[in-house]
This record gives structure tokens, sequence and C-alpha cells, in this order.
């Protein structure tokens, strides 16, 4: 009996009585079977009692009990009374227990959607306004919850903006530095070969300077600043909602958006002009090293550059990086506040956050320089 | 040690047919860099007991219980599993070893990407020649027994936190574990369930032939189904009581011990008999 393969027979005695004798040693890697192999043919014979017998079984593991177990449900499924006979005791005991709670059965949803409707535009139309509708809620109660914040009365606190503004600025100085250098060296490789052409070379730091402070300094930072906060903001929210602090703060009577939202977002934009005004000066520095293996000299580059260099310039950079540093903390923190309450929840929040943020700092960037153009600044 | 003397004849009567060792704890000492947390324990885990590790909280029984899983290095003494050390085992003999036990965490501790079933189904794919539709009968059996019937496609944040415990079991007990590790079975659950669970733990445990250890402290489960225990003190830092809990309540000299397992009313347990 010890090398036998596991296997049933199914005897049809009498008319409605069935009877499915188990043979052989029901444990893994012993040919084990399934109950679909026989329920068709059970249940298409009209039998109305079955039995399973168990008095040539040999030994026994979850295998059989996960096949006793279908055969009993697709039983009760099909009005069969389900017997056993000849079980060994652990048997009987475990199915018992198995059996003691009945299947759960998912409420199905009537609107399911189907590929049709997906194709819908309404239903498309809809959904996106909707989470417009969701977005315009959330910018709203952060105006709520700033408004009550001039007004002294909101719960933010002080030691928490400290805590964002250090996080979002002194230990951003080494990848802003290193990202604001290249791309000063980029964008002076790339004047410098155009310029060249028309002996114009020395015009590679009007081109640098006027560049970096009104467009690729702040857009850099504000590129690397959502990678590296606008995410960390989504996953520390997204965090707190899965350990359910952020349900705690709602039932103390705090707003999350005074708590948590606000000191972030306040963090970035007070650290993101900071920041931009670093990356530009860092960028003009790459320029220059660029220039001077052009043969031009550090004194006439500076020179060329101090005279390039207005107020307006470095004014629309700053403009642009307030606008971003709110851009890239709604991102961040809407996508946390809403984010699932899964480890996997958390990790697609911290990605809608930097794409969200990038996509809204590309668009606001060619926004603002658009009413730029037409306002001639 | 007091416990010490009256572990004889305890142990006689709890494994009456399997006397033999399952787990060693030989000397241990618990600590966390200079901070000693427990010393000196020596105790014995029998084949097919139900061996709770009881004591008041912060006296480190989850901590003990991650030293036995091997999450924890001891600071000193061994850890044998049916007379091989554990502890000074290579990671490859670890690992095979871990392959023989089922462990349910405070928490759960299931994936929270995964489905119920799937978090079922992957000890079963990982380690068993099983195919997939056997594996589909065999989570839905395991899930079966734990009541969880049906639930196969929910993800554990959309079920309640006593299912996401019975969920752990059902993953726990998917291959069939000579060793079942529990860390607060019955935490969060009302009494009915928390009953069904110790319940299943006996079954598990009669139908498996396993070693169950439970940290915990539920009362009426330590005195259902536990045949041995046990009783780590936070005071003294070291184990004050060790023998069938119904025993120790009558017969302890430890009033601590005596104190805990009759719900802090210090008088002899009258009213809590079984």
């Amino acid at each position: 009996m010890d090398q036998l393969q596991a296997g049933f027979q199914l005897h049809h005695n009498g008319q409605n009585i069935a009877t499915l004798a188990m043979t052989g040693n029901w444990v893994e890697g012993m040919g084990g079977k399934t109950f679909s192999e026989v329920e068709a043919d059970l249940l298409s014979s009209g039998t109305e009692n079955f039995t399973v017998d168990g008095s040539d079984l040999g030994s026994w593991d979850a295998s059989l009990m996960a096949f006793l177990l279908h055969c009993h449900n697709a039983c009760v499924e099909a009005d069969i009374t389900f017997n056993t006979r000849g079980m060994p005791e652990g048997v009987e005991q475990l199915l018992g227990l198995a059996t003691a709670v009945k299947p759960h059965k998912p409420v199905l949803d009537d609107n399911t959607s189907s590929l049709l409707s997906s194709l819908n535009p309404m239903t498309g139309l809809r959904d996106a306004l909707a989470k417009l509708a969701k977005s315009m809620g959330f910018i709203g109660e952060v105006v709520v919850a700033l408004s009550r914040l001039i007004r002294g009365k909101a719960n933010t606190r002080l030691v928490d903006f400290w805590g964002f503004c250090y996080q979002a600025g002194p230990d951003a100085f080494a990848i802003i530095s290193l990202t604001s250098v290249l791309v000063g060296m980029i964008l002076a490789y790339l004047g410098a070969v155009q310029l060249q052409q028309f002996g114009a070379e020395i015009y590679v730091a009007d081109l640098v300077a006027i560049g970096t402070l009104r467009e690729m300094g702040v857009l850099m930072t504000a590129v690397v600043m959502s990678g590296r906060t606008g995410a960390a903001y989504a996953a520390q929210l997204g965090t707190m909602q899965t350990n359910e602090e952020i349900d705690a703060i709602t039932t103390m009577g705090i707003s999350p958006m005074e708590f948590l939202v606000v000191p972030r977002m306040l963090a970035l934009v007070a650290v993101m002009p900071l920041l931009t005004l670093y990356a530009n000066l860092l960028g003009i520095l790459g320029g220059s090293l660029v220039a001077a293996g052009m043969g031009i000299s550090p004194t006439q580059y500076l020179n060329q550059t101090a005279a390039a260099i207005t107020f307006t310039h470095i004014f629309v950079g700053l403009f642009k990086s307030i606008v971003f540093g709110v851009l890239i903390a709604v991102a961040g923190c809407r996508a946390g506040i809403s984010s699932g309450r899964s480890s996997a929840a958390v990790g697609e929040a911290a990605t809608k956050a930097v794409v969200t943020a990038i996509i809204y700092l590309i668009v606001a960037d060619a926004s603002i320089n658009i009413v730029f153009q037409q306002l001639g600044i | 040690m007091n416990a010490e003397t009256n572990t004889e004849d305890k142990t006689e009567t709890n494994a009456k047919n399997k006397a033999e060792v399952h787990i060693g704890i030989r000397n241990l000492t618990m600590a966390f860099g200079s901070f000693v947390l427990q010393r000196d324990l020596d105790f014995n885990v029998y084949h097919g007991d139900v061996f709770v590790i009881m004591g008041g909280s912060g006296c480190g029984k989850s901590t003990l219980l991650k030293h036995m899983l091997g999450l924890i290095s001891p600071a000193k003494g061994d850890i044998l599993y049916d007379g091989l050390s554990f502890t000074h085992a290579s990671e490859a003999q670890q690992n095979q070893m871990r392959q023989r036990w089922g462990i349910t965490y405070q928490s759960g501790g299931l994936f929270s990407a995964m489905t119920t079933g799937q978090n079922v189904a992957l000890p079963l794919q990982l380690y068993t020649g099983y195919n997939e539709s056997q594996i589909k009968d065999i989570v839905a059996y395991k899930l079966s027994l734990v009541g969880l019937a049906g639930y196969q496609d929910f993800y554990p944040s959309e079920i309640s936190g006593g299912m996401r415990k019975r969920a752990a079991l059902a993953r726990a007990i998917a291959l069939d574990p000579e060793i079942l590790f529990f860390d607060e079975p019955s935490a969060g659950l009302d009494p009915i369930s928390s009953r069904l669970l110790d319940e299943l733990i006996v079954q598990m445990q009669e139908s498996l032939g396993a070693t169950v250890i439970m940290v915990t402290h539920e009362l009426p489960s330590i005195f259902d189904i536990a045949t041995n225990s046990v009783y780590l003190d936070a005071q003294s830092r070291t184990m004050i009581g060790y023998g069938n809990p119904s025993d120790l309540r009558e017969n302890t000299d430890q009033a601590v011990v005596r104190q805990f397992l009759n719900r802090g009313i210090a008088a002899t347990g009258e009213t809590e008999n079984e």
C-alpha cells in the first residue's frame, strides 16, 4: 500500500446513490488528483446521496483534505447529501472544522463595467470631472487651512515647519549642486557650438546667465525636488494613512490639512527660492568652466554675465520657484493623503506624486512663459 | 531557581508518551547592547506540546519568540531544535529548519500587495510540487479551516483585523509545519473566534503532530489548551515559573506567577476553576 498512487473510483450503486472509493496514498508527489475530474460525471448523474469511502486509504495530507472539501462544497451547491465513511479520525475532525463556516459569497455589483461602457465618452468625461473636482476640493481645503493659519487659528506647529525646511533645503544641497553645474555646462556647450560660427563666443555668458536665471535653474531644481521631497511627502502621508495616524489626527479634532499639509507646503515654498538662487549661481559657474575651455577668461566672462543679468530675470526665476514649490507640495501631499492602506498603495502614491508634479511643472512653466511673453517681462 | 525544583514531575505528566525534547533553550541571555532583557533561560519544549510563553508587558515574551525564530541572535546561550543548534547552524541549515515552521506575527505579517489566496499559495508554490489546480484546492481548504472560505480574492486591507489574523494562520499552516509559532494569536479577536482559534490550534497540533509555541496573555486560552508554559519575570529578568499552567496556579511558590494566573487576584484561585 505504501507505494500506491493516489486515486479514486466512482461507483453508482442504486438510482440516486453514488460512492467514491478513495485509494492509495494521498500525499504530495503521489500523482494527486483534483475533484474537477469527477465533478461533471457526478453532477450529471442525478445523484442525491454521495458517499466518500476512505477505508482503502493509505497515508494522507492536505491534498486529500483539499479534495474532500472541494467535494463537500460541490455537493452542497448541487443539493446532494454528502457523507464520508471509513475515514481516518483526523480527516473527519479537520473536515468538520473546515466546513463549520459557510463559504463567503461575494455580493455582485450590478453595474459592473463592461468593455463597451468603458468606451463611452460620457463616463470618461464624468470620471475626469470627478477627478478634477477632487483636486479642486483638495486645493480648496488647503486654501481654507492657510486662511486659518493667517488668522492664527490653525493647528500648525512651527517645529514641523523647521523640520521640513531642513529636510527639503540643506539636505538637498549636494544633488542640487551637481545637477546645476552640469546643466550650466550643457547650456554653455549648446550655445558655444552655434555662436562660434559667428565668432560671437563671448555671448555664451549671456546665454548661460539668462537661460539659467529664467528657466533651467528653477526647472531643474523643481524636478529634483519633486523626485526627492514630493515623493517623500507622498510616502510619509501614505504610511500615516496605512498606520491609521491620519485617522487619529482627525479624531483628535485636528485638521490633517493644517497639521500635515500646510507645514510641508510652506517649507517647500520657503526653501525653493533659496535653492533656486543657489542653483543659478552654480549654473553660471558651470558655464564659466566651459567658457574657460574656449579661451574666454573668467574676468571677461563675469563682466559679460554681470551686464546680461537684470533684476527682471532673477525675479522671473524666483516667481516660478514659488509657484513650483506649491505645485510639488500639492502633488505630493494629495497623492499621500488619498493613498490606499497597503504597502503597494504607498508605492503607487509616491510614483503618482512625482509624475503629477512633473506634469504640473511643465504645464505651469509653459503657461508662465506665455503670459510673461505677452506682458513683455 | 525555584522553578527548577518542580520541573521534573511536571514534564512527566505533560508528555507521557512523547517525552522527546523538540526545542531546547540552553542558558539563554537576551540583551540589546548592554541592556539585559532576560538571563539564564533554560527550559525544554517537548514534541506535541502546546507551549505558552507568559509574562507581563515588556518582559521579553515576543523577544524570546524572535530569538527562537532566529530573527535576533542571542547574547549568550543556545537554542536547539531536535538536538541541533540553531544559533550555530549555517544560513542554509537555518533556512532548511525554518521550512518546517509556520509562523503568525502579531499584526499578521500578510503581504499587503497580495490577496489572501495568493498569500497562502506562495509557500505552496515555492516549496511543494503541487500543480496550480491542486494549490487552488489546498488554498481553499486552508482558508476554510480558519473560517475564511470564499475570501481568496480579498486583499488584507479589505478584511477585518481578526480575519487578517486567521488568514495569517492559514498561511502559517500551508506547509503542514512541525512547529507552529504564534505571537499573540487571539489578541483583538472576539471571545467566540478566539475560542475557535484555540480549538483550531489544538486540532492542527493533533492532526499534524505539531508542536505549538504561543506568546499570549489570554488566560482562558492558556488554561484551555496549554500543556506546558514558562513565565518570564520583568523584575528579576529571568524565568520564575515552568510547567503546566493549571498546576502552576495551584502549586507555584512565586506570588507573581500566581497573581498573573489569577488575573491579579492575590488570593488562591478558587473562583477561576476550569
